[in-house]
């Protein structure tokens, strides 16, 4: 029996030949990453190590993400205990305000993860960089610290689903409709423990932001990590943004999968996600009149240049319904510049959105466009749990920027081909 | 520890860790200030009635969603001596054996006990009373090696012990 391209990752990264689903195994990592949240709670946890030093000051990335620029007193404290962490471990990749971005926009586009790597983060969206063809996860604060120590982290190999994607996608239809219609398809807890693998004739068709997307989203569905295939297109990304030399992993022709679902891409329709699970989806056109009080474009998941790219598109030249509220948020310093460059925020701004600097903010209701009780959000973020954005009787319906953007305009949930 | 016995709080499906610890909270790091807002947003109650020792009792995927360690955390600040649920979303279990919350997954016990049942847990058998129905119930076996992190008193005390 053969293994998964997850599976020959981490058996690379373990020292082992081969590894089979279940095995318990302790594997090498090439990068660790923590957050604003998570890593003050990591850092306390070393503080209990016998070795309090770090394994490798080039192999630890720390992102201040998630409530910064500070919205309040303590978290500029935690902020001010990561900076001091990193300071005096000489951490390279920190990231301060005007440095950085949303973790999982900012670490590829800094070209600090490349295919075949083996990550973890304490971010339950690490999995985002199996868009590159590398193994990644989302661990929590303690498994961070023992990471940062040891460079190491041990894992139950998981068993894979595969999803064979066919077929070219539609106009309108991005890597956020393809994964919200797999996340309905087989809901938030389908894919547990395991690993997600996206292979077929379909995957040459999507765009690295919407692998990023599709990757991104598969711990929605209860996944250890979402992995694609390393094509040109990867490559390509790969050399652009200046990250190491990558090596490519093939899952064998006679990997095991638990299940394997074929989807037919040009049949898809643009997707929305009802409170309050993911996996809630309807169509664009099965959602009925749903009427909103805000809208959010950004996030890890869809804060990219091409998201805003979609998004400015169909603004362009139209105004944001009255009573609306409208949040852009490229998600990271770069994305900021070019989207500014390529008139983007200016589309927004004339339009009557707001554009904010990188963050997380309202993703996790951190702050920066939290809901009252009863209000409505379309959102291109990940979740739509009870209170996830504020109120607990607030609702959050997730879909594409395609759709978010649409949506802006006519001040419900909207087709992005009938505006 | 050996055991629990506590009082049942009962929740269903997909519990996630916005509820258990909503994110205006993680500005803390604090169990104490953790705990004081425990399950909040799916249950206000929760932490004006919960006793030491007390049990909470789950279906499918508990924990699922942000890998805040915050929500474990809070859950063993509030006093909780066990969670039991059907299954676990797969950073959360990680993260309770890491930090030492005592976590079983077993379906027949997720599926028959009952909000406000008393509840008894042998960790070393891993068998599960309802004292309120007698009815007993065997949770999942953790693999060796969890077991061996789960002894040494999780991650942080096992990392100094392989050191050693």
């Amino acid at each position: 029996m053969g293994m998964t391209m997850t599976q020959k990752i981490l058996a690379k990264h373990a020292g082992l030949d081969k590894v089979e689903a279940g095995q318990l195994i302790e594997a090498n990592l090439d990068l660790v990453l923590g957050n604003d949240i998570t890593s003050p709670v990591a850092i306390h946890a070393m503080e209990n190590l016998d070795d309090k030093s770090v394994f490798d000051k080039d192999k630890i990335a720390l992102v201040m993400d998630h409530f910064v620029p500070n919205k309040d007193i303590k978290s500029a404290e935690n902020v001010k205990e990561v900076r001091q962490f990193a300071c005096e471990n000489c951490i390279s990749n920190f990231y301060d305000v005007g440095q950085m971005g949303i973790e999982h926009a900012l670490l590829p586009e800094k070209g600090l993860v490349t295919a075949g790597d083996a990550v973890i983060g304490a971010d339950s969206h690490t999995c985002t960089y199996g868009a590159l063809g590398a193994f990644s996860t989302g661990v929590g604060s303690t498994d961070m610290a023992a990471g940062m120590a040891t460079g190491k982290a041990w894992f139950k190999v998981p068993s894979a689903i595969r999803f064979v994607l066919t077929g070219k996608p539609a106009p309108f239809i991005s890597g956020k409709d393809i994964i919200l219609h797999i996340i309905g398809m087989i809901g938030v807890d389908g894919a547990l423990y395991q690993s997600m693998e996206f292979t077929g004739d379909g995957v040459s068709y999507l765009s690295m932001d919407d692998r990023f997307t599709i990757s991104n989203m598969a711990i929605e569905a209860g996944g250890k990590n979402g992995i694609f295939p390393v094509d040109d297109k990867t490559l390509e990304y790969i050399k652009e943004h200046n990250a190491k030399e990558p090596v490519v992993y093939e899952a064998d022709p006679d990997a095991e999968y638990t299940k394997t679902i074929t989807i037919d891409l040009s049949k898809l329709r643009p997707t929305v996600a009802f409170p309050h699970l993911p996996e809630n989806t309807k169509t664009v056109d099965e959602a009925g009149d749903i009427e909103i009080d805000q809208v959010v474009i950004g996030s890890c998941t869809n804060g990219r240049i091409s998201d805003l790219k979609i998004a400015a598109d169909i603004l362009k030249g139209k105004k944001v319904k009255k009573g609306l509220r409208v949040i852009v948020i490229p998600a990271t310093q770069q994305i900021y510049l070019d989207a500014m460059n390529a008139g983007y925020l200016r589309t927004f701004i004339e339009a009557g959105a707001v554009v904010s600097t990188p963050t997380c903010g309202p993703c996790l209701g951190g702050y920066m466009g939290i809901l009252a009780s009863g209000e409505k959000c379309v959102s291109t973020t990940n979740r739509n749990f009870v209170g996830r954005m504020g109120a607990t009787d607030s609702e959050i319906y997730l879909a594409s920027p395609a759709v978010a953007a649409a949506s802006a305009i006519t001040g419900r949930i909207t087709d992005p081909a009938t505006v | 520890m050996d055991s629990a016995k506590g009082l049942v709080y009962k929740y269903g499906d997909n519990v996630d860790t916005d509820v258990i610890i909503p994110a205006r909270y993680l500005n803390s790091t604090k169990p104490e200030e953790l705990a004081q807002h425990c399950m909040e947003d799916i249950d206000r109650d929760f932490i004006k009635n919960v006793k030491k020792g007390d049990i909470i009792v789950a279906g499918k995927n508990f924990g699922c969603g942000s890998s805040r360690e915050h929500a474990p955390i809070a859950i063993k600040a509030a006093g909780v001596s066990c969670v039991i649920a059907e299954t676990f979303a797969r950073i959360f279990y990680r993260n309770s054996i890491n930090i030492g919350l005592p976590i079983i997954e077993s379906k027949e016990a997720s599926e028959k006990i009952k909000s406000g049942d008393i509840v008894s847990v042998d960790f070393d058998s891993g068998v599960v009373t309802d004292e309120t129905t007698g009815e007993k119930f065997k949770g999942q076996a953790f693999p060796p090696f969890m077991q061996k992190l789960i002894d040494a008193g999780g991650l942080i005390k096992y990392v100094n012990q392989e050191a050693d």
